[in-house]
């Protein structure tokens, strides 16, 4: 058996993000319950289901500026803005809270060349790389019920991505200031709204107008009408307007988180 | 290549008004087996944080393996192997994943990892748990993964904080073992430990902690001859402790027992026994570090 | 049946610590959901005569009455379940005294009964200050509410106590009390399901909650007499207490 230690050591680690080996870890676990992972695409296409096609029958079409539309292909944008909202801020709030009150897996991985800028970055790219995979999924079934009308509805995958962004960085964010699983409820004090009232079920202009202010303060209302327009393939500049809010929200999260976790872990 | 891999001078940690570290002075040198006795509380884990690079010192220098952990922290964690008191090994993982993906974070690949797996495996005698996974295992199995877990890198330097605290005799000696070899092979070592019988065995060198502070230097023999008469007489008594005045070199009361220092403890005993006291209780032994610890700082190391 | 009492207690003060925040959004959710789809998406469906005689909103408000009583006695009766028996252990601790399992069965499905009737009480009342339905109708409707919690209760706890771990619980929640939540005639008649997957949403539990509660708040012309829900419903829940309290022997004792 050769020796367990060296005189010379391994090769000195220098500069460069690190944030991948998370992922690995993350992939590395998830191996065991890929179909609970994978499960996670159901959830929309119940919605999509039910809402969409279900209600939608009640609903007949629905007016979207200049176009009209049936109502299962006004909602199925909002429901994929919804679901990677909701599957971003589980992952970076609960699953993030237990990593690191109770399994300690971030004190482990920051006695080896992980910063926690790394750390950050590789949870919420895992977070990303599964909401990929179900909008993905959501836009085949899209495809399926003819949903899906020209080549720029795949884009709302990338706009789906970029809503993952923004609640994962804001969400792990609050979590580093969470105390206990008490704390969490406040999350759906927050999500449940935002999942009803921001342009989800019905256009903006059903809601009384001092509520449609309220609503284009709504995080998730931003990227339902990034999402919807190119499902629907209506753009304009506002989109860009849109996208800039998500992606601000994503790097100041993204930021905090970072700040904090050092703060927590590097005591 | 440097000679001396730590290097603190002033070395100080405050959290707020708490002063855990209070400006300490100590070098240790490659192939060393050092240690930080002391009791908790004694600014002992700080310490090793501060040498892990993950908790920033408040003031004082500190050079790690020639580096600065303030700004080179990454650069020397890649040569550090870490054994936290409480494991943190990751719960959803198994025994061998466990060691592949630390390996990973060190930018090993896998092929290298894997290789090393079976030798670590062998070494923390798990090769056999290799596919069970990490819950299940007993505390010392745990501890032996984890020590396994931080040789993964080929560390030049082995930060292992209270390695055998909570473990049952038997699984401290299986422990010792493991860490004699690693001593054997010339691995440098920082340990930090409340039990004296620890620090003896393990430590070439060590200072002993208290509040904060240093308060002693040296290998164990040396502390014990320069602080201690070299043997203890402990008695229990029913007469006060006066009546014993004037025996030994210096006495020492505990909750439960007296403590006679004394160059010939076997002599001292007759003279008890000459002033017609008699002891409930009598035992003769070596002075060790916890007497060592007594006379430094007039308390015992585990209370 | 004091032995079930105590039971009773240690869960209710165990609810101490959580009081505020579920008396919050006891109200607000409820509120939240009322405003968006009965209101909200009720505007569209309202404007295209969707729900035939009645208002969406007034469609909408019995079902989901039955619907988050489902959701609450399924949540009382799983996570919780599952630390009782494995992660706190307190099923261990309290068979080690004069409790018997029926007691920590019984004694557990009160208590879940005594939070639907909470949340229930708290939905019809947000319901009625909607303008959703009337006080009698709202009244009315939480009757059969109640029974679909009674009838889930056990059935969940069923569920849980044979689960090894906590891993299934996240399952039940996505393939069982979502999609239920969804199509079991709440937000829309199940008339509207594919042919195929009508029989399939009769036998679900919810449906005959669903249906009674529109039934009796609205008078809606029914597919079943109300007596078959009640009795199917009836027998759901004796049946899984049955099987619950057998898996619970099973873990504890056997």
């Amino acid at each position: 058996m050769s020796a367990l230690t060296t005189r010379t050591g391994p090769p000195t680690l220098t500069g460069g993000w690190r944030a991948h080996r998370v992922l690995e870890r993350n992939l590395m676990v998830s191996k065991r319950s890929w179909v609970l992972v994978l499960s996670g695409f159901f959830e929309p296409v119940f919605y999509l289901f039910s809402i969409g096609v279900g209600v939608g029958a009640m609903v007949g079409d629905v007016q979207v500026g200049a176009r009209t539309v049936s109502y299962a292909a006004f909602v199925a944008p909002a429901l994929l803005s919804s679901s990677a909202m909701n599957g971003a801020v589980f992952e970076s709030t609960l699953n993030i809270f237990f990593k690191l009150k109770w399994g300690k897996v971030y004190d482990a991985m920051l006695s080896t060349p992980l910063r926690p800028a790394d750390v950050a970055a590789g949870e919420i790219g895992w977070s990303l790389l599964r909401g990929g995979l179900y909008a993905i999924g959501f836009m085949v079934v899209m495809a399926l019920f003819g949903l899906a009308e020209s080549w720029w509805t795949l884009m709302a995958i990338p706009a789906a991505l970029l809503i993952g962004f923004a609640f994962a960085s804001v969400g792990m964010a609050a979590t580093t200031f969470m105390r206990s699983w008490q704390d969490f409820d406040l999350i759906n004090v927050v999500t449940l709204p935002l999942f009803l009232f921001s342009a989800t079920f019905y256009p903006l202009d059903v809601y009384p107008p001092a509520i449609q202010t309220v609503t284009r303060i709504s995080p998730l209302y931003h990227g339902v009408e990034l999402v919807r327009a190119f499902t629907l393939g209506m753009f304009d500049w506002s989109l860009a307007g849109h996208a800039a809010v998500l992606l601000g929200m994503g790097l100041i999260g993204l930021r905090v988180a970072s700040g904090r976790l050092e703060r927590l872990l590097l005591a | 290549m440097i000679e001396d891999l730590v290097e603190a001078e002033g070395l100080v940690k405050r959290f707020g008004d708490f002063t855990a570290v209070d400006s300490i002075d100590f070098t240790v040198g490659r192939g060393e087996a050092f240690g930080f006795l002391g009791p908790n509380g004694a600014g002992k884990s700080s310490t090793m944080k501060m040498i892990g690079t993950v908790s920033p010192a408040t003031s004082g220098t500190l050079r790690v393996l020639g580096m600065d952990p303030a700004s080179q922290g990454r650069q020397i964690r890649s040569r550090l192997g870490v054994v936290p008191q409480d494991n943190s090994l990751d719960m959803e993982l198994t025994v061998e994943e466990n060691l592949m993906i630390y390996g990973r974070y060190f930018d090993l690949s896998r092929r290298e990892v894997r290789a090393r797996i079976a030798d670590l495996l062998e070494f923390a005698q798990l090769t056999d748990r290799r596919t069970s996974k990490v819950e299940p295992l007993s505390g010392g199995m745990k501890r032996r993964l984890t020590i396994a877990r931080g040789l993964i890198n080929r560390p030049e330097l082995i930060l292992l904080d209270e390695p055998t605290t909570g473990l049952d005799p038997q699984a401290r000696h299986v422990l010792w073992d493991r860490l004699y070899r690693l001593k054997r092979e010339g691995a440098t070592l920082i340990i930090t430990t409340h039990y004296m019988d620890e620090a003896e065995q393990l430590c070439d060198r060590l200072v002993i902690m208290d509040n904060g502070r240093i308060v002693g230097e040296g290998s164990p023999r040396e502390l014990i001859d320069r602080h201690t008469s070299g043997e203890v007489l402990e008695l229990r008594l029913e007469e006060p402790v006066g009546a014993l005045s004037g025996i030994g070199d210096h006495t020492e009361e505990l909750a439960d027992r007296v403590l006679v220092a004394s160059r010939d403890a076997e002599s001292a005993l007759a003279e008890v026994h000459a002033r017609g006291i008699n002891p409930a209780m009598s035992l003769i032994r070596r002075a060790t570090l916890e007497d060592v610890f007594l006379t430094l700082t007039g308390r015992t190391l585990v209370d | 049946m004091t032995g079930r009492l105590r039971v009773v207690e240690s869960h209710a003060r165990r609810y101490r610590h959580t009081w505020r925040s579920s008396v919050f959004t006891g109200f607000v959710n409820p509120a939240f959901l009322l405003a968006a789809m009965g209101l909200g998406l009720g505007s569209l469906v309202d404007a295209n005569n969707g729900a035939g005689a009645f208002s969406y909103l007034a469609f909408l408000a019995p079902g989901l009455l039955a619907a988050t009583a489902m959701q609450t006695a399924a949540g009382e009766s799983s996570y919780p379940v599952m630390a009782g028996i494995k992660w706190i252990k307190s099923y261990e601790a309290a068979l080690a005294t004069p409790i018997g399992i029926r007691d920590l069965l019984g004694g557990q499905q009160i208590w879940s009964m005594i939070r639907v009737a909470q949340v229930v009480a708290a939905f019809a009342l947000v319901e009625v200050l909607f303008g959703a339905l009337s006080v009698r109708q709202a009244a009315l409707a939480t009757i059969p509410a109640l029974m679909t919690g009674v009838a889930f209760s056990p059935a969940i706890a069923w569920f849980t106590i044979r689960l090894e771990n906590d891993s299934g619980l996240a399952g039940l929640f996505r393939f069982g009390i979502i999609p239920l939540f969804l199509f079991s005639g709440t937000f829309f008649p199940i008339s509207q399901l594919p042919e195929q997957m009508q029989p399939l949403a009769v036998l679900t539990p919810l449906w005959h909650g669903v249906e009674w509660a529109r039934d009796w708040a609205l008078g809606s012309p029914p597919l079943w007499p109300w007596q078959w829900h009640a009795t199917a419903l009836a027998a759901f829940a004796v049946a899984c207490f049955w099987g619950a309290h057998r898996a619970l022997v099973r873990r504890m004792i056997l």
